[in-house]
């Protein structure tokens, strides 16, 4: 039996209490970056595999699937895997100066470890095929990410943090009572068969209870628009580092569950969820969009085209086409590219100047020429220029609202278009039209310059390259709506 | 009904504890809530490995209707998640106690100016 579909995560996981042995933040720094990597190469066999011989499966500690739990990776897993994986080395490599810069000494060690257990457990929950399984990995990843929000300079780090784990842990509940309530019905954890046996159970009452709580609980650790109180403030007051890899994974492992809970096994005619994602992905498109053109501070705006995004993405599922389907895959892959490039270039300013508002940014074009560059590509992909990543997604999007005929879809994506070409303008004028006070340049440094620079690469690459990403999504949207029928 | 009693007791545990969570403002007691929640589903989960009649969950040669062990394992995980939540929630009230000088909510939120 091959290890590999595990080995990402147990080499994530067994690094962070190696560094709590060490205890030295720069051994710790080395260490995080060569498991990240070490992931990243995992993870990319594993999708070489799954793509050549179909789904990888693994009984851990050798107990067999109904008994012991069983790690199934499909496409869908394994592109996800790629997508954490990607951004989460990115990050590490990006951490070092960010944290040395952000927080105080004696905390620099727990930064990197709280970030490899979220990192490891937010690839386990995506690994998994066993539900309970899931729910421990999603709790790790909640615990360690409200750590790494909480180190945040600005002491409201620690008040947002708090909001998010009351929030995250409600979320957890619910989603740990749908587990029971299923457990209580169909006898098992194992995901292919939970999907198998609910279809003779059929539609009781506690199902249908289940299915609540357990969307429920998603939707929140998703922060789809009523349920996004606790993100804005958790991702502007977060270290730059722990603000672009939460916000390009943290939601993206909430959105894969979404999926996995509406295609694989509960069916999409379940209950009449589409009507429900459309109408509040809607307005979490137009809400969230507007809401960030009143931000000053370049953090928070941000984060507030997350929950915009976010609507997105559920926008797509919702409409439950192969056309939807294949614009939210895309798009979740392009949103870690264009949001893990933003807030990580953003991290390079906040060492640089001390804070981005559009005070900082005024002039950034001649202070931080690199910077700036990255910054102005990964607003185009969030525009969705041609020519770039995000391009691709929207245009699928539409499409996919078009061919169902929902004229009104397409004018919400349309409003948020134009609420997003504004404060993507603002940003644009600010640092290029605008005269900073005193100019000289000041670079980032080169172990923060790179992976930003590799990020804003990849979303032009991939607005122009897509063979490779529409060969992975063809094929999971055809297993995920063939197999589900 | 009277079979369901243990179920609407959970349910109205469960309320109590998201009740506390949303109307108290003290730090403290909405951790309180949130652990009285979680125990109502630690509860909810034991009840569905309860069978009427059986033995506990040990092989031997004269029972033949024995309880559901598995709910139990997989609560005994749910409360060491819970402890940690509760664990990490505390150590991030001292910090927030030491910070601004308070734990009550109206307070924080008039103190920081935001919403």
């Amino acid at each position: 039996m091959s290890h590999l579909p595990v080995l990402p995560i147990l080499i994530l996981l067994l690094t962070a209490p190696l560094c709590l042995i060490i205890n030295r933040a720069s051994v710790a720094w080395l260490m995080t970056v060569s498991a990240s990597t070490l992931a990243l190469v995992c993870a990319w066999k594993i999708l070489a595999q799954v793509l050549a011989s179909g789904p990888l499966t693994y009984a851990l500690d050798g107990w067999e699937a109904p008994f012991g739990i069983e790690y199934r990776i499909d496409l869908l897993g394994a592109w996800m895997l790629l997508i954490i994986s990607l951004v989460g080395s990115m990050v590490a490599l990006f951490s070092r100066q960010s944290v040395k810069h952000e927080i105080e000494p004696s905390r620099q060690v727990y930064f990197y470890i709280a970030f490899l257990l979220c990192f490891g457990a937010l690839m386990g929950v995506v690994a998994s095929g066993d539900m309970f399984h899931i729910f421990v990995m999603l709790e790790i990843s909640a615990l360690s990410s409200y750590t790494l929000i909480a180190m945040g300079r600005n002491k409201l780090a620690l008040w947002a943090s708090f909001q998010y784990l009351i929030l995250g842990t409600i979320g957890a509940t619910f989603i740990l009572i749908g587990i029971g309530l299923i457990y209580a019905m169909t006898g098992t954890l194992n995901i292919a068969d939970i999907a198998e046996r609910l279809e003779t159970v059929g539609q009781s009452r506690t199902v249908i209870t289940a299915f609540v709580f357990l969307i429920l609980g998603t939707l929140l650790k998703l922060a789809l628009f009523p349920l996004h109180l606790w993100l804005p403030n958790a991702y502007t007051y977060a270290p730059s580092a722990a603000s672009a890899f939460l916000a390009a994974t943290a939601t993206k492992v909430a959105l894969y569950l979404l999926i996995r809970l509406t295609y694989t096994v509960f069916g999409t005619d379940f209950l009449p969820m589409s009507t429900l994602l459309v109408a509040l992905g809607m307005v979490a498109v137009v809400a969230g969009s507007l809401i960030a053109l009143s931000q000053s501070n370049l953090k928070r705006m941000f984060a507030y085209s997350s929950v915009a995004q976010i609507g997105y993405l559920v926008l797509g599922l919702g409409m439950s086409s192969q056309t939807g389907l294949t614009s939210t895959l895309i798009h979740t892959f392009n949103h870690a590219l264009m949001k893990g490039a933003l807030f990580m270039s953003l991290g390079a300013v906040v060492y640089r100047l001390g804070d981005v508002t559009f005070k900082e940014l005024a002039g950034l074009g001649q202070r931080m020429p690199l910077t700036m560059a990255a910054i102005a590509i990964a607003c185009a992909s969030l525009l969705g220029l041609p020519g770039t990543a995000g391009f691709i997604s929207k245009w699928y999007l539409v499409s996919a609202a078009i061919e169902n005929g929902w004229l009104m879809l397409a004018g919400a994506i349309l409003i948020s278009s134009l609420a997003t070409a504004v404060y993507v303008w603002r940003v644009i004028d600010a640092g290029y039209f605008q005269t900073a006070v005193k100019v000289e340049r000041a670079e980032a440094p080169f172990t923060m310059l790179a992976p930003i620079l590799l990020l804003a690469f990849a979303n032009i690459y991939f607005g122009l390259d897509t063979s490779f990403m529409l060969m992975v999504v063809d094929g999971i949207t055809n297993n995920l709506l063939g197999g589900g029928q | 009904m009277s079979g369901q009693l243990a179920y609407w007791l959970i349910i109205a545990l469960m309320m109590v504890g998201l009740y506390i969570v949303i109307a108290y403002a003290n730090l403290i007691k909405k951790i309180i809530g949130l652990s009285i929640m979680q125990v109502s589903v630690f509860m909810l989960y034991i009840g569905i490995g309860y069978i009427e009649g059986a033995a506990i969950p040990i092989i031997d040669a004269t029972t033949t209707l024995y309880s559901n062990p598995i709910p139990h394992v997989l609560i005994l995980t749910a409360i060491v998640v819970g402890i940690a939540t509760v664990a990490l929630a505390l150590a991030m009230i001292i910090r927030i106690n030491e910070a601004f000088g308070t734990i009550e909510e109206d307070e924080l939120a008039d103190g920081t100016g935001e919403q």
